[in-house]
């Protein structure tokens, strides 16, 4: 399972990275894209939306199922990835290149709160045993 | 959960398993879209052994089958024809629906769904019982079915198959022959052409094999499910059960109540106000049709529910379809609401199906 360490996750299986701006970029973990299959459709959250940790703010359709994607941190949207639109494909091709939307977080330590690659293996594990 | 022969292959070439229903089975080997679009576009095999095929043998089969299922085993004339019907209970509710192959006048095959298989084989027994008791109803358990689909899937068969090419070559569609081991039906679930074949359980392994060297993709059941809801095909469970008729679910064609002859909930066709129907939808906002989403239209009456009864996206038509059972007034064309999560979305009223043999019919 491909798992950057450079990366935070969450149980949700939102992977985050935080930029040199200060902004943060959320996509979906290659286990989830996995789990969900070949991915058909995104919905995003409007750019200026203020979101709170843990809110649901997108959505990824595969062949198979929707899937909810959540706030890992509170923050105003900034940019979301509308290439996605026509080609959700590219989030099964390589999850970690096709982020979702980026976050102008409230509070970076909330970036501590999230698991480190180390953490979100074990839940993976935990799931699958 | 049970196991098809099949199941260690399946495994061995990395299927993503899934349970369906009592099933161990494969839902894709990587991308169901691409093995959808194999399907489309040349060939691909499924592994449908856990549907069941039930023999009805002795005398009197067919006259038992005049009246256990509702469309009319009259038109099979032919050995080896076969016919799609449904099997209703007495208030026309559909038990199950299943393909029937006459293959002697005392030798009738029925191919029933996985999830039906064990109530309609105690219906079957039931009705047998009142009615010809003399007859036989044989479960058979030791054989291993597989749809080989598409443009090249009889082509492919040929391959594979030594010989059955003379045998199988002037087969229309719904009839079937046996050739060597193999039972050849050209029939399918996907739209396209090719070949249903039950074959003893003991050759499946290596039968398949052999088709996976001459070129057949291995589809699961994720995309046998997008190819049926294109070709506009029912899915037992989803698109009609126990508390629906075949009116209502757009399977009007298999009856034909103008015959004289009698058949297990007929009386209650005959009697039912009809106010729904199935119709295709095409979604023309962006998003995703999915089962049991609510439909608004301008004919909301009666207290009956209008919803979607199978959705979700087509690949040939990159677009999300869907089957919805809706009210019969309504005209294709119509604009109508879906309600997607908390937001209600443009979908326009289509006929079905959206797709046949490689092509868009929209």
């Amino acid at each position: 399972m491909h798992i950057p360490s450079h990366l935070k996750y969450t149980k949700s299986h939102e992977w985050i990275r935080l930029e040199i701006d200060g902004t943060v970029t959320i996509g979906i973990s290659q286990h989830a894209q996995e789990l969900l299959g070949d991915m058909v459709f995104v919905e995003y959250p409007k750019i200026g939306r203020k979101l709170k940790q843990g809110e649901e703010c997108a959505v990824v359709e595969s062949v198979k199922a929707a899937a909810d994607v959540y706030a890992p941190m509170t923050g105003e949207v900034t940019e979301v990835n509308s290439e996605l639109e026509s080609e959700p494909e590219k989030i099964n091709q390589d999850p970690y290149a096709a982020w979702l939307f980026k976050l102008k977080p409230a509070d970076l330590n909330e970036l501590n709160e999230l698991l480190d690659a180390a953490a979100y293996q074990r839940i993976i594990e935990s799931e699958i045993h | 959960m049970k196991k098809t022969p099949l199941n260690q292959i399946h495994r061995d070439m990395n299927a993503r398993m899934v349970p369906f229903g009592d099933w161990d089975m494969p839902l894709h080997y990587g991308s169901q879209l691409d093995e959808h679009q194999k399907v489309r576009s040349d060939a691909g095999m499924f592994d449908v052994s856990h549907m069941l095929a039930v023999d009805i043998r002795g005398e009197g089969a067919r006259n038992f089958l005049l009246n256990l299922v509702a469309n009319n085993v009259t038109k099979l004339v032919q050995p080896g024809k076969a016919l799609y019907t449904c099997m209703l209970n007495e208030q026309g509710g559909i038990i199950d629906d299943l393909i029937i192959y006459f293959l002697t006048e005392s030798w009738f095959r029925m191919v029933v769904n996985a999830g039906t298989a064990d109530k309609d084989v105690a219906w079957i027994r039931t009705k047998r019982d009142e009615l010809m008791p003399g007859l036989e109803i044989i479960p058979q358990f030791n054989l291993a079915m597989i749809a080989v689909q598409g443009p090249n899937a009889r082509a492919k068969l040929w391959q594979v198959i030594i010989g059955s090419q003379a045998a199988t070559e002037n087969l229309k569609l719904f009839q079937s022959t046996v050739f060597d081991k193999y039972f050849i039906a050209r029939t399918g679930y996907t739209g396209e052409d090719g070949f249903e074949i039950i074959l003893p359980a003991d050759n499946a392994e290596d039968f398949w094999n052999k088709l996976h060297a001459v070129g057949v993709t291995p589809a699961g059941l994720g995309a046998r499910d997008t190819l049926r809801l294109e070709a506009g095909m029912n899915l037992y469970g989803q698109d009609m059960d126990e508390t629906t008729n075949p009116f209502e679910s757009g399977l009007t064609w298999t009856i034909d109540l103008k015959d004289p002859r009698d058949f297990i909930g007929k009386k209650a066709l005959l009697e039912m106000p009809i106010r729904q129907q199935l119709f295709g939808l095409l979604l023309e906002d962006r998003g995703m049709l999915r089962n049991h989403q609510e439909v608004f239209t301008r004919y909301n009456e009666n207290g009956d529910k209008n919803q979607i009864t199978s959705g979700g996206f087509s690949p040939t038509l990159n677009r999300s379809i869907a089957l919805a059972r809706l009210p019969s007034k309504i005209t294709i064309g119509d604009e109508v609401q879906v309600l997607v999560r908390d937001k209600k979305l443009r979908a326009s009223v289509s006929k079905y199906p959206f797709v046949r043999n490689g092509k868009s019919l929209i």
